[in-house]
């Protein structure tokens, strides 16, 4: 009978699986997820969908205005703008999750040990990410590409030590919420090793707001990236990035509007759909705080 | 008071000592020998030979970081090759520029923000605060360099109204200044104020609802007195310090924004350093912007410590 009357209740959803229920019914956050998969679709598929050589140039169609013939017009040589803001998608989606994984990479394992084990290697890892985070994030971005020279790796390196500071603080803090907890201290009870407790009983239960950071972090090196190389420290010349694109494009401002007009559009919009998923993924992990 | 200071600076302290052993370590990625590197193009033995002295290339790394914090210490943050003026004067010629432009970005960030952010909070969940968190996500999301662009497509070029780039002195002619400057301090401003109006929303949401503002309220005050002088006074207490933290975003907005208006400023100095590889000035800059940072986030704790009576309790 009690067999029965457990088999009827409805088997409870998993907390993932709640968060993504709770995901879904953000439609603000559905439309930011719709632009950044058609983002990312439009990167992978630049080489069909790309209208023109984004390389291409053509002496007879120098800083033409939008027509059938060039949808979003050409620049100052001739290149087809739609075809380079296409292929500029690439540079700009590379840069902002390589740099992300690299934060990632580096900050978490380091805000994990300075969590987990406390005492002087927590307080020299404070220490040194007070320095970085006491240097604003794109000045300091800027000083290590200049010194590694300008590349769209050097700027992805650059942008992904920069942000790696929120990550050690990030995971730091939610490491030394959950190490005092029941289970861990179960864990350790039972003679598990530190390294083991670290990573196979505490680091799972950090991960959901590392993956809200990581969303808005995405968003924030998308800018740093198209930042850089608008100044001309990112992706080199003539390969597209929407950045570059801008630095050529402030010249002919008079002349040639449309040159301006779509990058800045597509950097705008990559980075608010980031901003509105991640925003939605805070809100769907944490209840709390959607009041 | 004191004891707070004291505590403070104790943190303080070291955390400066770690931002000059990361600033001296950049010079360490430069690939070969950072002397032969520094000289430029030209390599002048005779500038690589004075530069390889003035380093102590010859000494191990810890003495040759000692010998450079002994100079910045006494105010000697290395001299420009290109410029061939030291990098403490170039910084004191560049500021100026740039102090202004943040400082009427700030007016412009306070004047938008906390309005917006008290409109939302007193009208939450219903148009005015999807309208104010709309905006706010724009300005969040909106690149200023392109934003700067487009001002200028449309307030130079299509209205004619104000001039695209350039500098004047407020000593010469304040209203060029102005002109100047309005498009570059919106564009800097813009950003920093989506941070203050959710900052001031948040804190106004948390205090609307405390026991004082229903006291206010059962007394039977106007709703415009509650707000505005029973809730605001509390709310802006910490938009202040999670402000301050905006700083940050002011001064890398400047090297941006500087760029596209072709303003002489700090951020210019910067970008100018990088291109003319001038390695010394990049140093400099960023040496003096974390401890302008560091130092502004000090006063910003100290203010909100002078503020807020149950701190100093």
């Amino acid at each position: 009978m009690a067999t029965l009357a457990i088999d009827a209740l409805p088997r409870e959803a998993s907390p993932g699986a709640r968060a993504l229920r709770r995901l879904s019914r953000r439609p603000s956050a559905m439309v930011g997820l719709f632009f950044v998969v058609f983002f990312v679709l439009l990167a992978i598929l630049a080489p069909w969908v790309s209208p023109y050589d984004p390389l291409a140039t053509s002496w007879s169609a120098i800083r033409k205005a939008p027509s059938w013939a060039h949808w979003f017009g050409t620049d100052e040589i001739g290149r087809d703008v739609l075809a380079r803001v296409i292929w500029g998608t690439r540079a700009s989606l590379l840069a902002g999750v390589v740099s992300v994984s690299i934060s990632i990479a580096l900050g978490v394992p380091i805000g994990l040990l300075a969590g987990y084990a406390g005492r002087w290697p927590d307080a020299l890892i404070s220490r040194v990410t007070d320095a970085m985070l006491a240097t604003p994030f794109l000045i300091l971005a800027i000083a290590l590409a200049a010194f590694l020279g300008p590349s769209l790796t050097n700027a992805m390196i650059a942008i992904g030590i920069s942000a790696t500071p929120i990550f050690i603080r990030l995971t730091r803090a939610q490491v030394q919420t959950v190490k005092v907890e029941d289970y861990v201290e179960a864990a350790r009870a039972l003679g598990n090793p530190h390294p083991r407790i670290a990573v196979r009983h505490i680091l799972p239960n950090v991960v959901p707001p590392l993956i809200v950071q990581a969303t808005l972090a995405i968003a924030a090196a998308v800018i740093a990236e198209a930042s850089l190389s608008f100044l001309g420290l990112g992706q080199q010349p003539p390969a597209p990035s929407w950045g570059s694109m801008l630095n050529t494009a402030k010249n002919y401002v008079e002349q040639a509007p449309w040159m301006a007009v779509w990058p800045g559009l597509s950097i705008f919009l990559l980075v608010l759909s980031f901003n509105l998923l991640g925003d939605g993924m805070r809100d769907a992990l944490d209840p709390r705080e959607g009041v | 008071m004191s004891t707070y200071l004291a505590r403070r600076l104790a943190t303080i302290l070291p955390t400066l000592l770690f931002v000059t052993i990361l600033i001296f370590s950049l010079q360490q990625l430069l690939p070969g020998d950072p002397a032969k590197v520094l000289a430029g193009e030209e390599q002048d033995p005779a500038v690589i030979a004075y530069l390889q002295k003035k380093m102590h290339l010859d000494q191990p790394l810890p003495v040759r970081y000692v010998y450079w914090l002994g100079g910045v210490l006494t105010g000697d943050l290395g001299e420009s090759l290109r410029m061939q003026k030291p990098v403490t004067a170039l910084i004191a010629e560049k500021l100026p520029v740039t102090i202004e432009l943040a400082l009427i970005a700030i007016v412009i960030a306070l004047a938008i923000g906390i309005p917006a952010g008290i409109v939302s909070a007193v009208y939450k969940n219903r148009w005015p605060d999807y309208l104010a968190n709309a905006v706010a996500l724009w300005g969040l999301s909106t690149p200023n360099f392109w934003l700067g662009i487009m001002l200028i497509l449309f307030f130079s070029v299509q209205l004619g109204w104000l001039p695209a780039s350039g500098y004047v002195s407020p000593f010469e002619d304040l209203r060029a200044n102005l002109a100047a400057m309005i498009m570059p301090a919106f564009v800097l401003g813009n950003a920093i104020a989506a941070v203050l109006m959710r900052h001031t929303r948040s804190a106004m949401l948390q205090v609307m609802s405390s026991d004082y503002v229903r006291t206010a309220r059962a007394k039977g005050l106007n709703e415009r007195v509650v707000v505005l002088k029973h809730a605001l006074r509390n709310a802006l207490t910490p938009v202040v310090t999670l402000g301050a933290l905006e700083l940050g975003t002011l001064l890398s907005g400047a090297v941006l924004t500087e760029q596209v208006f072709t303003i002489p400023g700090f951020g210019k100095l910067i970008v100018d350093a990088v291109f003319n590889r001038d390695y010394a000035v990049v140093q400099g800059v960023v040496l003096f912007t974390a401890t302008a940072y560091i130092a502004l986030n000090l006063l910003a704790d100290l203010a909100y410590f002078l503020i807020n009576p149950r701190l100093r309790g």
